[in-house]
């Protein structure tokens, strides 16, 4: 049975729908604010000074020409900070990797190139800019360990689990046995660069001291909680002192799930001068924390004639921070998307002076994904199979790690869907053999994974006596729509009209829920808002039922249809009440609901929760200059219950975008001998520009899921997931040229 | 970015005097590239002057070609009708760079003095001797795929970023300036120049000199040019390699030919000794293929970027051959014919 919204018999209106986003307005008009955009009365601004070297020590710091600036209020640095927690452990946010978090200003220590070293509080934005620039710092620097490939020789088994990343699993059968006596082996290194998120919002945080001591922060985070509970741990508060809110994220990709240094900053200006401040970052030290760290990989796979899978081995080298052992799933995909007997996988890390990395966008999986797919590919020229044939041949209904089926995976779907729109049949599988006056053309496919994921959360829901509603919680909208789905969804619990929605996130005085990340917010937030809303429902209904002369007397809730503001009998419209009329009768003022949804055990002990997708891409390679255009991308899609069709879409073309940019484009290059990234602004880490994005086109298959209420699978990471590795092997087809080694550059074509 | 005091000149002579007398003053048109220096501290000016009313903003004949003031538009210089019919190559180059809105606000003068983007030069955080003379080039043997090819020194492999120059350099223009001790002209082969051991200049501005046109000569290539801008995404990147090429043909035979590269050198990069290969040869791809293996021979690689010499000879035997089809490359489809 399909997923239904609407409470007892009613139809859903809203859910499924191309609903265009509640907040556009909002943002189209510049009303939406931004952490960065918060005022106060008497706020200061700090600017960061950022370290130049990679690694060592401050011999010394000299502020005085700096202070000397009218209008500088104080120039905070290691020597002069005030106290802070000294137990590493406080620094330890909600999803922090095992280690002992970076402190800014905390010693003299540099363990990473663009470390905040001083910070410069001004009355204004340009006279702390200003000031800033006249801080002068001396060092002694250490060569900088930032090669991977030199030190892969130290690379280590994490000690610790990062909560919530799966190591490894398990060998299972005879790997190494099996490639042995394999008849066709594929064999290769694979990797892409190191990439920084670079959403168009700098990190920014504005902290408001009030009137009666306590502090409203407004903070660029992906989830409010996890700023409240670094700011007490780290600053001695109780969680009422702070309230910590931020509406409107421009962009995270994962970069804003940590509480960053400004935040850190912010508040250390604001506790020193009690005064309000913020502390914005410009675009070049949004190089000097999180980033989506290289994984070296290498990937053996042994398949018999026929194309089934015999051996898989895939095996990663991932550049973490010296102070934190950042972690995420690079290789276990490769045990899961296929059936196959023998496969052993691992992943180390190796200690580079660079931040901890990060999640970005699908971590892992954009890493894992593109090596597992680019050598199924490989395998499918070795083996002459079509490379869907080769993946329908080796396709599992069950997640061989884990022994256990997946709750739904239409993935076959995603083939034979993506396929049909592609025109994939007309394809000539020789590699060079398709063109288009000087261009070579290469078609290439791939599949693309990411876990389904759901997480404890609350949400809460207030109708008034106008018929009006609100819900929220305190996950935030990280532009994927949630402030929409979330409003579809109490809309057809309740039969409300939208505008008579008003939905808030982003505030710790909201209910508790998570960051928002791992395409988990959907499932989480929408079950809880509809559970709250359900609740509400019933609330209304039984102060129906018991009117004088109820026309809903004797009536069971299940028989209860919510509809266009209304409560009627189903099957029988003419026996209706009016919400509104419910409430003024009883003398109701306002009826509150706060719920709590939670994963579903019974489920998650018998089923593997995944969404799925089939990438095509069509590339064009002009033959003689090398130079690539990703012509046409169809990306089918299995995630269950879409909730809203527009803004699904765009995440998925948000997704394919960042993918053809990790396949093309993205690259932030270190200067070894400085531990430096160079290229630190947006001239020169290229990113898609709209010339590079032709036809895009997404497909959502259908697909039914039980993990939750609503059905949802989640759709932030699915869409960039495989993209790269289609368009390499669409590169491969039209060249002839196995580029294992993103992004693939001109360089790499000519070479 | 430092304080700084700002003026406004209403004449040449004004703003002449005024950069004249404060060796820390620069002239600021469009700020498109000195604004961004300013936030990288890397341009500390201790006055703005600005020189945005002088009268440097129209487009007029001269000797049978034309004279652009310095401070016409990027986008009014591409979009001038007279420009589009007789220079076509001119707004071509233009319309590869920046954006429409960085187009809007540059102007000429200003685009004949923007800044290498080298990523050192741009990180006061590292050495650089343009920046700070004697600090030393980390781009050697460092992160330098962007870097040049040609006519780099042991000081600087920075390039020059301008795609309007790479044009202006193969079109042989004329800079116009004007100074504390009056006016004079340049050639435009002039008026960039190489590293050597000395990289914070750029150009052979004198101290107080101020661009006041750039005259285009009346030759007319008719069709046959091209400017081909081959970089690392489809638009808004530097060029990695581009070529400004023009042929006079007679029948199929070379009457004159101008190649100018960009994105390889501190400045554009002529050699005329291919050119005048090409003079009396058919228009041929074997022929195109002589003058791009000359033109090659004297390349050097760095660390990263010897891709780049691969990339310019096909890049310069390619765009010769769309100029004698009369096929130039189009600056908005992004196919290379």
């Amino acid at each position: 049975m399909a997923t239904q919204f609407s409470t007892g018999a009613g139809e859903d209106r809203f859910v499924g729908r191309a609903v265009s986003r509640v907040d556009g307005p909002a943002k189209v008009t510049g009303l939406a604010k931004y952490a960065g955009e918060f005022s106060a009365e008497n706020l200061a601004h700090g600017y960061v000074v950022s370290s130049s070297i990679a690694r060592g020590r401050i011999t010394s710091i000299d502020t005085a020409a700096a202070e000397a600036v009218p209008g500088v209020l104080k120039v905070i640095t290691h020597k002069n900070r005030p106290s802070v927690a000294g137990q590493s452990k406080a620094y330890q946010d909600m999803v922090a990797p095992p280690g002992s978090p970076f402190r800014a200003l905390y010693d003299e220590t540099i363990v990473f190139s663009g470390q905040p070293v001083a910070l410069v509080v001004a009355e204004d934005f340009d006279t702390a800019r200003h000031a800033a620039s006249l801080v002068t710092v001396a060092y002694e620097a250490e060569p900088p360990r930032t090669d991977i490939d030199a030190l892969s020789g130290d690379a280590y088994k994490p000690p610790m689990e990062r909560e919530g990343i799966k190591p490894p699993p398990e060998p299972r059968g005879d790997a190494e046995a099996a490639f042995g006596k394999a008849p066709i082996r594929v064999e290769g290194q694979y990797r892409l660069a190191d990439e920084h998120h670079n959403p168009m919002e700098p990190h920014a945080s504005t902290v408001v001291v009030e009137d009666d001591g306590t502090y409203t922060v407004y903070d660029k985070i992906q989830g409010v909680a996890n700023t409240q509970l670094y700011l007490t741990n780290v600053f001695g508060l109780k969680p009422e002192q702070v309230r910590c809110l931020n509406p409107y994220l421009g962009g995270g990709f994962g970069s804003g799930l940590r509480p960053q240094y400004q935040l850190f900053l912010a508040m250390l200006a604001a506790q020193d001068l009690k005064r309000s401040v913020r502390v914005t970052l410009t675009r070049d030290q949004m190089w000097s924390f999180t980033f989506r760290s290289q994984a070296v990989q290498t990937i053996s796979l042994g398949a018999d004639e026929n194309g089934g899978l015999q051996a898989i081995r895939h095996d990663a080298v991932q550049g973490t921070s010296t102070y934190e052992d950042y972690q995420e799933v690079v290789v276990n995909w490769s045990g899961v998307l296929y059936k196959c007997d023998n496969v052993k996988l691992s992943y180390k890390l190796v200690k580079l002076d660079t931040p901890t990395p990060g999640d970005m966008r699908a971590p892992g999986a954009v890493s894992g994904v593109f090596a597992i797919e680019t050598a199924m590919d490989e395998m499918a020229c070795a083996t002459g199979l079509d490379p869907i044939e080769l993946r329908l041949k080796n396709y599992t209904e069950a997640d061989q790690t884990e022994g256990k089926p997946f709750g739904s995976k239409a993935l076959k779907s995603c083939f034979s869907e993506g396929a049909e729109r592609f025109g994939w049949s007309k394809r000539s599988p020789e590699p060079r053999s398709m063109r288009d006056g000087k261009e070579l053309v290469g078609w290439g496919m791939a599949s693309g994974i990411w876990e389904s994921m759901m997480m404890k959360s609350s949400a809460q829901a207030t109708l008034t006596a106008d018929g009006r509603l609100e819900i929220g919680n305190s996950t935030g909208d990280i532009g994927t729509g949630t402030y929409t789905i979330l409003t579809q969804i109490a809309a057809d619990t309740l039969g409300l009209p939208i505008e008579h929605i008003t939905t808030k996130l982003g505030d710790t005085e909201l209910a508790q829920a998570p960051v928002a990340g791992g395409s988990w917010t959907a499932a989480s937030s929408g079950t809880a808002v509809m559970k709250a809303c359900r609740t509400i429902a019933e609330q209304v209904f039984k102060l129906a039922r018991g009117l004088p002369d109820s026309p809903l007397a004797n009536v069971d809730f299940e028989r209860a249809v919510f509809t266009n503001g209304r409560i009627e009998v189903a099957g029988d419209p003419s026996r209706s009440v009016g919400i509104v009329d419910v409430l003024k009768t009883t003398g109701t003022d306002k009826l509150e609901a706060t719920e709590t949804a939670s994963p579903d055990k019974d489920f998650k002990k018998q089923f593997e929760a995944y969404t799925h997708s089939a990438i095509f891409a069509e590339v064009k390679v002009d033959e003689e200059l090398g130079r690539i255009r990703v012509t046409r991308i169809v990306s089918a899609i299995a995630a269950g219950k879409i909730l809203n069709t527009k803004t699904a879409r765009s995440q998925i073309l948000g997704g394919v975008v960042m993918g053809i940019g990790s396949a093309l484009h993205e690259e932030s290059m270190l200067d070894h001998r400085l531990g430096r990234f160079m290229n630190h602004n947006l001239g020169e880490y290229h990113v898609p520009a709209h010339a590079d994005i032709y036809d895009i086109d997404v497909i959502f298959v259908d697909e039914e899921d039980m993990a939750n209420p609503l059905g949802v699978k989640g759709l932030g990471e699915i869409g960039i997931v495989g993209t790269a590795a289609a368009i390499g092997n669409a590169v491969y087809h039209a060249t002839g040229k196995r580029i294992r080694n993103l992004p693939i550059t001109v360089d790499k074509i000519l070479g | 970015m430092n304080r700084f005091d700002y003026v406004r000149a209403d004449t040449v002579a004004d703003a002449i005097k005024a950069l004249s007398t404060d060796p820390s003053a620069r002239f600021i048109a469009g700020g498109t590239n000195l604004v961004d220096l300013m936030k990288y501290n890397v341009e500390k000016p201790g006055r703005l002057i600005d020189i945005t009313r002088l009268p440097l903003k129209s487009i007029e004949e001269h000797e049978g070609g034309l004279r652009i003031g310095a401070l016409v538009s990027n986008a009014d210089l591409a979009y001038d009708a007279r420009v589009q019919r007789r220079y076509p190559l001119l707004a071509s180059a233009i319309l590869a760079g920046a954006s429409a809105q960085l187009r809007n606000a540059a102007s000429t003068g200003g685009n004949l003095n923007q800044r290498t983007r080298c990523y050192y030069f741009y990180d006061e955080g590292t050495p650089c001797n343009k920046r700070e003379p004697g600090s030393g080039c980390p781009a050697i043997g460092g992160v330098n795929r962007i870097h040049a090819i040609f006519g780099a020194s042991e000081a600087c492999i920075a390039t020059n970023p301008s795609d309007m120059c790479v044009a202006l350099a193969a079109l042989e223009a004329t800079v116009r300036v004007s100074g504390p001790e009056g006016d004079r002209a340049i050639a435009f082969a002039d008026y960039h120049r190489l590293p050597g051991d000395d990289p914070s200049k750029d150009n052979t501005l004198k101290p107080g000199e101020i661009v006041v046109s750039v005259d285009l000569p009346a030759t007319d290539y008719g069709a046959h040019h091209t400017y081909l801008k081959l970089r690392d995404r489809l638009s808004y990147a530097f060029a990695l390699v581009s070529v400004a090429a023009a042929l006079e043909l007679d029948g199929q035979i070379i009457r004159t030919a101008r190649v100018a590269l960009g994105g390889v050198a501190h400045k554009p990069w002529r050699n005329v000794e291919a050119e005048t290969l090409l003079q009396g040869k058919p228009a041929t791809r074997e022929s195109f293929r002589a003058a791009a293996d000359l033109i090659v021979a004297e390349a050097k690689p760095q660390s990263e970027n010897g891709f780049k010499i691969e990339l310019a000879r096909r890049a310069i035997v390619r765009s010769l051959e769309q100029a004698a089809a009369g096929t130039p490359q189009s600056q908005s489809d992004k196919r290379i014919q």
